[in-house]
């Protein structure tokens, strides 16, 4: 069987089960009532954490593909960025319905009046786009160029996450710090490869 | 049986105590007289435990019902940064924290001052259980039952001067039993203060225990103040030092934070916190969020200590 046979068949469906992991615990945790004193909070933070884990995850993919000059490796990111938004949804989910129980009132008043919430929501907001046009037929219908420019909208969608994050704690910046701190790395490593292939053009 | 001679401000007791919590005071002074066998053989600090004067007090507001938090809540679910900022690491880490022996320096414009072994601070005051809610800056609350002695009768002990028109406080600085320390989350060691006229007001609270039992370390043991009606971080624990001082003393939070914390950091559900609204709260163990109080339900007792005072201005 060929690599290409082991990479839909296996690596695939894995990550596809590892990525579904965290969500699985929570859930495990939730019905045992293994959440602790606060469970809503700890949902938020352990939806909140994946986020943005999966979304640095995916943007960690083609770095490495060019690192180890592995392009397989990029046919998981779509997977792992369709992860990242399958727990923001769940954040935003968990705050909706169990944190503010549909008190829409309170749940505008946040969004406009609490910059922490608004970059979050923004954030929110941008990630629809990527996720409906991840689908094979609208990559085609838009073309690569146009669909490849859109999807730079996940740098703005990661600083508004790390932002999100750094503005909600109270003094401890730690966290949110490396987050941000991998964000510049990953994004520093695009401006160096992108310069790198200009020259080599020249 | 300790007799205490009533002071004109004192409540009685058939005025605040609801009948409910009345009548389950003789349960409680049966398992309180298990938890002090259990102190006695351990050897705990405080022998003094055994002689508890039961006084369950409560100002009950009949909009809300006050049950207690459960008591694996108020031991598990804990901001002291002290051990970490995780609400978590205090009760992992607080094992570190050696409270027995444990002295409190005693500074400042009084005329007693000097370095008090804790027993002997302790010993003059009659302990009794004061049931208060907790209001957590970061809009939760609970419910919990308290023993300790006022902190007006410590102060008094003490004799302050003329001068003396700030009391602050100090936790403990020792990275070695406090873990979290060893970074500088915030400026170490972490210093509270009240006005003279808060220190005195008969609802601030010296504890010593919870749920009938001595402080757990992450509670903060063995000496903490609890002042229900501010954020719980004017709250100090393991406390190590109290200084009479004529200015106002300079206090963490509002360190780290001016715009934020304020130096009062009274309930108050008008005055948001500049990141988050406070107008409500999520009570530990309950789903819906139940509405935040002035004063957290104690502006009877404390409201005329600002009266005349801009409390948005003076958060």
């Amino acid at each position: 069987m060929s690599f290409k046979w082991y990479l839909t068949w296996l690596f695939k469906p894995l990550l596809f089960v590892v990525c579904l992991l965290p969500a699985v615990l929570l859930g495990y945790d939730a019905y045992t009532d293994a959440l602790g004193a606060n469970p809503i909070e700890e949902i938020s933070h352990i939806t909140g954490d994946w986020s943005l884990r999966f979304l640095l995850i995916t943007l960690t993919v083609s770095p490495l593909a060019i690192l180890f000059h592995a392009r397989w490796l990029n046919r998981f990111r779509r997977m792992l960025g369709l992860f990242c938004f399958f727990y923001v949804c769940l954040h935003l989910a968990n705050y909706v319905v169990l944190d503010q129980y549909f008190d829409w009132p309170e749940i505008y008043k946040d969004i406009i009046k609490r910059p922490y919430i608004s970059v979050g929501f923004a954030a929110f907001v941008l990630l629809i786009p990527l996720a409906i046009t991840s689908v094979d037929k609208l990559v085609e219908l838009m073309g690569k160029p146009r669909w490849l420019k859109l999807h730079q909208l996940v740098f703005v969608c990661a600083v508004l996450g790390v932002l999100h994050y750094l503005w909600v704690v109270k003094a401890d910046i730690l966290e949110p710090g490396i987050y941000g701190f991998i964000l510049i790395v990953l994004m520093l490593f695009r401006v160096w490869h992108r310069r790198s292939q200009a020259n080599v053009k020249v | 049986m300790l007799i205490k001679i009533g002071k004109k401000s004192d409540l009685k007791e058939s005025e605040v105590t609801p009948q409910s919590l009345f009548d389950q005071r003789r349960q409680f002074i049966k398992k309180a007289a298990g938890y002090s066998v259990a102190a006695a053989t351990l050897s705990l600090p405080f022998s003094a435990m055994a002689a508890l004067n039961l006084n369950p007090f409560q100002k009950e507001n009949s909009s809300l019902s006050d049950e207690l938090t459960a008591r694996k809540h108020v031991v598990s679910y804990n901001n002291f940064y002290e051990f970490g900022t995780d609400k978590k690491d205090p009760a992992a880490h607080a094992g570190s924290l050696k409270t027995d022996p444990w002295s409190v320096t005693v500074a400042g414009e009084c005329a007693k001052p000097g370095v008090y072994a804790l027993e002997d601070l302790v010993k003059p005051h009659a302990f009794e259980e004061r049931i208060y809610r907790l209001r957590c800056v970061e809009a939760w609350s609970m419910v919990i039952p308290w023993i300790g002695f006022p902190l007006a009768d410590l102060i008094k002990q003490m004799q302050p001067t003329s001068k003396a028109r700030y009391v602050e406080f100090t936790t403990l600085h020792d990275p070695q039993q406090m873990p979290g320390q060893k970074r500088s989350v915030l400026d170490w060691p972490y210093i509270e203060a009240l006005r003279m006229d808060e220190a005195m007001n008969p609802l601030s609270l010296m504890a010593v225990g919870l749920y009938g039992e001595v402080l757990p370390n992450q509670n903060g043991a063995p000496l903490r103040l609890v002042l229900p009606w501010k954020y719980g971080f004017k709250s100090i624990k393991s406390i190590v030092k109290i200084r009479f001082s004529e200015t106002q003393p300079r206090t963490t939070w509002n360190l780290s934070g001016p715009g934020e914390y304020g130096f009062y950091a009274n309930v108050n559900p008008e005055v948001d916190h500049p990141r988050w609204s406070q107008s409500r709260e999520r009570r530990i163990g309950e789903f819906r969020k139940r509405k935040t109080q002035m004063f957290n339900g104690y502006a009877e007792e404390v409201a005329h200590m600002y009266r005349g005072m801009n409390l948005k201005r003076n958060f």
